[in-house]
């Protein structure tokens, strides 16, 4: 019997940092490359010239700058608008917190042209903003610290005092820390409001071991796949360095009744602590895109990024019922050769 | 002075199983999968594990550990006793419902 020809797409996909603390992109590339069923083109969207994945050619055939977030979405969809012109490309898939907003403001506009998308809509994204957290927890009933909003540094010694010691404190998009006392608070609020903006999130410390849910939301109230992970070796930034895959139905159910109470439209991670004290799940985060440690959900057996591009291409998928538990990830520092020449095409001409 | 007449009885202690999803390798590894936590155990804790696992009781357990090497009853008790609170304080074991 001959083989079936794979369909042809192109996967525009953000997020390339390969970095200590990476984004999802590569993880995401990695996923769709590892699936039989497409013959993917992979178009990089980069935002700084020295982004690993750039220089991967086994990994992405293209990249192309695209502008900051900063620079709003009229700005990001004519830049689109034109790579479009060049690659024609099928799906885009951000990963990136800060970008998603543009992303969303303009899915619309991106499905005229052609490219399809899979994205949370604009109400999902805000309700599980770490702003709003706490409230959208209380009102579906779900386990969460208590936290406190800072929009001024007036406002975080009612807040530690109120919380109690020791707290998280935590920029709007990125970065979290354990802190001791309001002077470390107010030191750590000036510099992750000068660097993501304000508030700044200070939350109860809940002691416990962490564990992460990957899962992709089918935009109906189901789950095409969920993969829960505890990380067994944490950087000094709080990332995972090494994770494992779990087996408890607590952690199934409780992705489930996420899909259920937000209709979750994509991909997204849950980042949980269960409590030493009651042994409780509490939801700390709700990150609205696929984790950097993605690809271990293929390693289990559940393909989360190519459900994800099914979806945004209409392709009627099945949700995976199983995956394996015990599956092990452990990421690794590698240093990829490339030269000037290489480096002067990404940024003098914004394209490799 | 009155002399009180103590009687010793024997401590009644709950019987215990190795909770159902506990992973077990003949090296003697064991894999917690709710929690991702793993531990190893030298070969008499493997047969003390396993024995659990067959769900023999305690007196079962004693019984047959102490027939096979060549240890005291109440020696052993007292190991015994100590392995399976460990493995109570690991989250590995659970009472066994009547």
């Amino acid at each position: 019997m001959k083989n079936m020809p794979r369909r042809k797409i192109t996967v525009a996909v953000t997020a390339l940092n390969a970095i200590d603390s990476p984004g999802p992109g590569m993880a995401v590339i990695r996923a769709l490359r590892a699936s039989p069923e497409f013959e993917t083109r992979i178009i990089g969207l980069s935002y700084e010239s020295l982004e690993p994945g750039i220089y991967m050619k086994d990994m992405v055939d293209k990249t192309y700058q695209i502008p900051y977030p900063s620079a709003g979405s009229d700005v990001l969809f004519a830049r689109l608008k034109h790579i479009h012109s060049r690659e024609q490309i099928d799906v885009i898939i951000p990963n990136f917190d800060s970008e998603l907003l543009n992303f969303i403001k303009i899915w619309e506009k991106l499905k005229q042209i052609g490219i399809s998308s899979f994205l949370p809509t604009l109400k999902q994204l805000e309700s599980r903003d770490k702003v709003n957290l706490y409230h959208f927890c209380q009102k579906q009933k779900f386990n969460t610290p208590k936290d406190k909003i800072i929009y001024k540094i007036s406002e975080i010694n009612k807040a530690v005092e109120e919380i109690g010691i020791p707290f998280v404190v935590k920029g709007k998009f990125y970065e979290a820390s354990v802190l001791n006392s309001v002077e470390q608070a107010q030191k750590e609020f000036l510099r992750l409001s000068s660097k993501w903006g304000a508030p700044v999130i200070i939350q109860e410390f809940v002691n416990g071991i962490e564990i992460n849910i990957s899962a992709v939301g089918d935009g109906k109230g189901g789950l095409l796949s969920v993969v829960p992970m505890r990380k067994l070796y944490i950087t000094d930034k709080g990332k995972a360095w090494a994770g494992i895959t779990l087996g408890a139905e607590d952690f199934l159910d409780l992705a489930k009744k996420f899909a259920r109470a937000t209709k979750w439209k994509g991909g997204f991670e849950l980042e949980l602590i269960r409590s030493q004290k009651n042994a409780r799940l509490y939801i700390l985060e709700v990150n609205p895109r696929f984790p950097a440690w993605v690809y271990l959900t293929v390693a289990a057996g559940q393909n989360q990024p190519l459900s994800l591009v099914k979806l945004a291409l209409n392709i009627k998928t099945v949700p995976y019922r199983k995956y394996e538990v015990g599956k092990i990830f452990i990421r690794y520092s590698w240093d990829l050769i490339t030269d000037v020449e290489t480096f002067q095409k990404i940024s003098a001409y914004g394209e490799y | 002075m009155t002399k009180t007449a103590r009687t010793t009885q024997p401590l009644k202690r709950d019987a215990m199983k190795l909770k159902k999803d506990i992973a077990v390798s003949e090296t003697g590894f064991i894999f917690n999968p709710a929690t991702g936590d793993s531990f190893s155990s030298n070969s008499v804790g493997l047969e003390i594990i396993s024995l659990l696992k067959t769900g023999k009781t305690q007196k079962e357990i004693i019984k047959t550990i102490t027939a096979k090497y060549n240890i005291k009853s109440l020696e052993f008790e007292k190991d015994y006793d100590d392995f399976i609170s460990q493995l109570n304080g690991f989250n590995l074991a659970e009472k066994l419902r009547k």
